[in-house]
């Protein structure tokens, strides 16, 4: 096993402030949006079942299931443009350009975590300031399953509503004909989110136990805490997805 | 003999307009302006549209029309003569006249052929044409001939000098049965045949008649198509979900469901969602106009509704279930089965992710060298004169 020399002396830590305030709000938002609509969702796919002498008229609590799915998709919505829109304006970690898997570099990186951290097939240190390569091609993915799930259920909630933003999308209805059919793939997407959250919780305690960088915290202060002197302790390799911070 | 070209030609010369005919056969004013105003109503028509409908029946002659059957039941003929409404039947078969219909037509073989052509040639770019079925297109178009020559054909040569085309019903606006998988003789629906004309879908397996009437009268009052929606069905019938006008809603919206067929809350009326009912993903009037005279629908009579005004709706899962088998997967496979088992695949391979960490990394896990508990730096004592003061 290739091991790293055990160093002699403790590293220094260099704080650096990676996901800045509104990067953290739109991930908690998102992470509670998420929760709600997939809870929602599998609710009003299959309500449970009520036995009750009372008159329909006395309850509506599956109206408010679906009032909870439809407002709450709304501000996934906005959540997710103000995200995009902090891809133009926010630091290098938040930058749009990493998301989208374009250069040969990103490729190299995405190799180098499947091998190191996914496969364990490698063992070196490897950490990344921002995201790595793989994280980051990943939550691309994800924007995409996030367009597809804003873009089918409005789309569905079209017909019951009057305002301009649902009708924006209801060229997807025939593209899976009709209603019925886009009804089944918005509801198998949902399970991208069950899945994408048992290997995203997963492996952010797998980064936090393995490199100790505080990746767990981070999303809450906003800080990682970095070795001043990088991930190969020495071997000439810089930091991934961008410089450990401007004073190193 | 007089053909039925023959009697259309009389009549278009006599220039009778369709309230002549009707009274002429004994209806009385009162009765059409009743009828006037229920295909009103039916197409949604505010107040004037009353009198732009009795206008219209007033002063307009025929339409000729040449209702064509390709790959279909004739269903959506059985619901048109069986309209309710007397009016209905009379106006629209007798009086705007049936050039050609196979299945009402009096002539046959090579009288009824010619017939076809007689009116399309005479009426070109004029007469409306109806379709009835889907059109096969496998093995150029063996599975449907009539008269020898192919609905393919058929239909091409019919299409180009009509002024507009109805696709009655599921077969024509969507392939219905026939062209669910594996739709083995590739039928296809019309407006996916023939290009360059305008073409209403009037959706439904059949669709009812009232809204077959009311397309039929939209035409004739207005002269122009009926505003459509996305997949081409007449807004003024299908812009509404059997959902939002079904009398259970309030079911629905409580969370009280019908679990089984035969249990209390399918007694009590209870919505029929998680039976299956396809009413909140389909477009139809049946909550509104319904069938047989308004006297019920589907859900009324306690089933749900099979969403036939909607594409593919034979393909759109089981009728009885509410998630329907996912394409591609196999049979009896929902979408919930195929997230369960990736969902369980993925923690399990988490675990063993785990597992694997643990031992592949154990030197970068814990206590590293220098950073033991008594490596700490001393906790710096506190003065408590000297709170938030700079020690170095």
């Amino acid at each position: 096993m290739n091991t790293p020399a055990p160093s002699s002396r403790p590293h220094t830590f260099q704080r650096i402030y990676v996901w800045e305030l509104p990067v953290r709000f739109y991930h908690w938002l998102n992470a509670l949006c998420i929760l709600v609509l997939t809870v929602t969702g599998f609710l009003i796919a299959n309500p449970p079942a009520i036995n009750t002498a009372g008159e329909a008229s006395f309850s509506y609590w599956f109206g408010w299931t679906r009032f909870i799915h439809f407002a709450t998709a709304y501000v996934f919505v906005f959540n997710f443009a103000f995200r995009i829109y902090w891809g133009f304006v926010g630091n290098q970690y938040a930058d749009w350009k990493n998301f989208l898997p374009l250069r040969l570099a990103q490729f190299r990186e995405v190799r180098s975590v499947l091998r190191v951290d996914i496969l364990q097939s490698l063992n070196r240190p490897l950490a990344a300031v921002g995201h790595n390569a793989l994280a980051y091609l990943t939550y691309f993915v994800m924007f995409l399953v996030f367009l597809f799930q804003v873009a089918s259920g409005f789309a569905m909630y079209a017909n019951m509503s009057d305002a301009w933003f649902p009708h924006l999308f209801t060229w997807m209805l025939p593209l899976f004909g009709g209603d019925a059919g886009l009804r089944h793939w918005h509801h198998l997407a949902t399970w991208f989110f069950v899945i994408f959250t048992v290997i995203h919780v997963y492996l952010v305690f797998y980064h936090d136990y393995v490199e100790g960088h505080g990746v767990l915290s981070s999303m809450a202060g906003g800080w990682k805490f970095l070795p001043k002197d990088g991930p190969g302790k020495g071997d000439g390799r810089s930091w991934f997805s961008g410089k450990p911070g401007p004073k190193a | 003999m007089e053909t039925i070209a023959d009697r259309a030609t009389r009549v278009d010369h006599d220039q009778v307009t369709v309230y002549e005919q009707l009274t002429a056969r004994g209806v009385s004013r009162r009765d059409f302006l009743k009828f006037c105003g229920w295909m009103s109503a039916c197409m949604g028509l505010g107040a004037d549209g009353i009198a732009q409908v009795v206008h219209a029946l007033e002063t307009k002659t025929r339409i000729p029309v040449v209702w064509m059957h390709f790959q279909e039941c004739t269903c959506c003929s059985e619901s048109f003569i069986r309209s309710s409404h007397p009016i209905v039947a009379d106006i629209l078969l007798d009086k705007i006249s049936l050039d050609y219909t196979e299945t009402l037509l009096a002539a046959s073989g090579h009288q009824a052929e010619q017939c076809l052509q007689d009116t399309i040639r005479k009426y070109k770019g004029e007469y409306l044409l109806c379709i009835e079925g889907s059109v096969p297109l496998a093995e150029d178009g063996v599975y449907c001939c009539i008269g020898g020559k192919s609905a393919k054909d058929i239909v091409a040569e019919v299409a180009a000098g009509a002024k507009a085309i109805i696709a009655w019903g599921n077969c024509a606006c969507s392939g219905c049965v026939q062209a669910a998988k594996p739709n083995p003789t590739a039928a296809t629906p019309v407006h996916k045949v023939i290009s360059g004309k305008p073409i209403i879908n009037v959706q439904g397996c059949p669709p009812i008649a009232e809204v077959m009437a009311g397309v039929l009268v939209h035409l004739l009052t207005f002269d122009r198509i009926p505003q459509l929606d996305a997949q081409g069905r007449p807004k003024a019938f299908y812009s509404r979900r059997v959902h939002d006008t079904c009398y259970r809603r309030p079911n629905y919206d409580a969370g009280l469901f019908v679990e089984s067929f035969d249990d209390d809350n399918a007694r009590k009326g209870y919505c029929l969602y998680k039976m299956g009912c396809k009413g909140p993903t389909t477009y139809n009037s049946c909550g509104t106009i319904r069938w047989n005279g308004g006297v019920s629908f589907p859900i009324q009579s306690g089933h749900g509704c099979i969403g036939c005004s909607e594409s593919n709706f034979w393909d759109n899962g089981p009728f009885y279930e509410r998630l329907g088998n996912f394409p591609g997967f196999g049979i009896e496979t929902t979408a919930d089965k195929i997230g369960l088992a990736v969902g369980a695949a993925t923690v399990a391979g988490a675990a063993a992710h785990a597992v694997l960490t643990n031992i592949r990394k154990h030197h970068e896990i814990g206590e590293q060298p220098g950073e033991s508990a008594a490596d700490a730096p001393p906790t710096p004592a506190i003065d408590p004169h000297n709170q938030g003061g700079n020690q170095s």
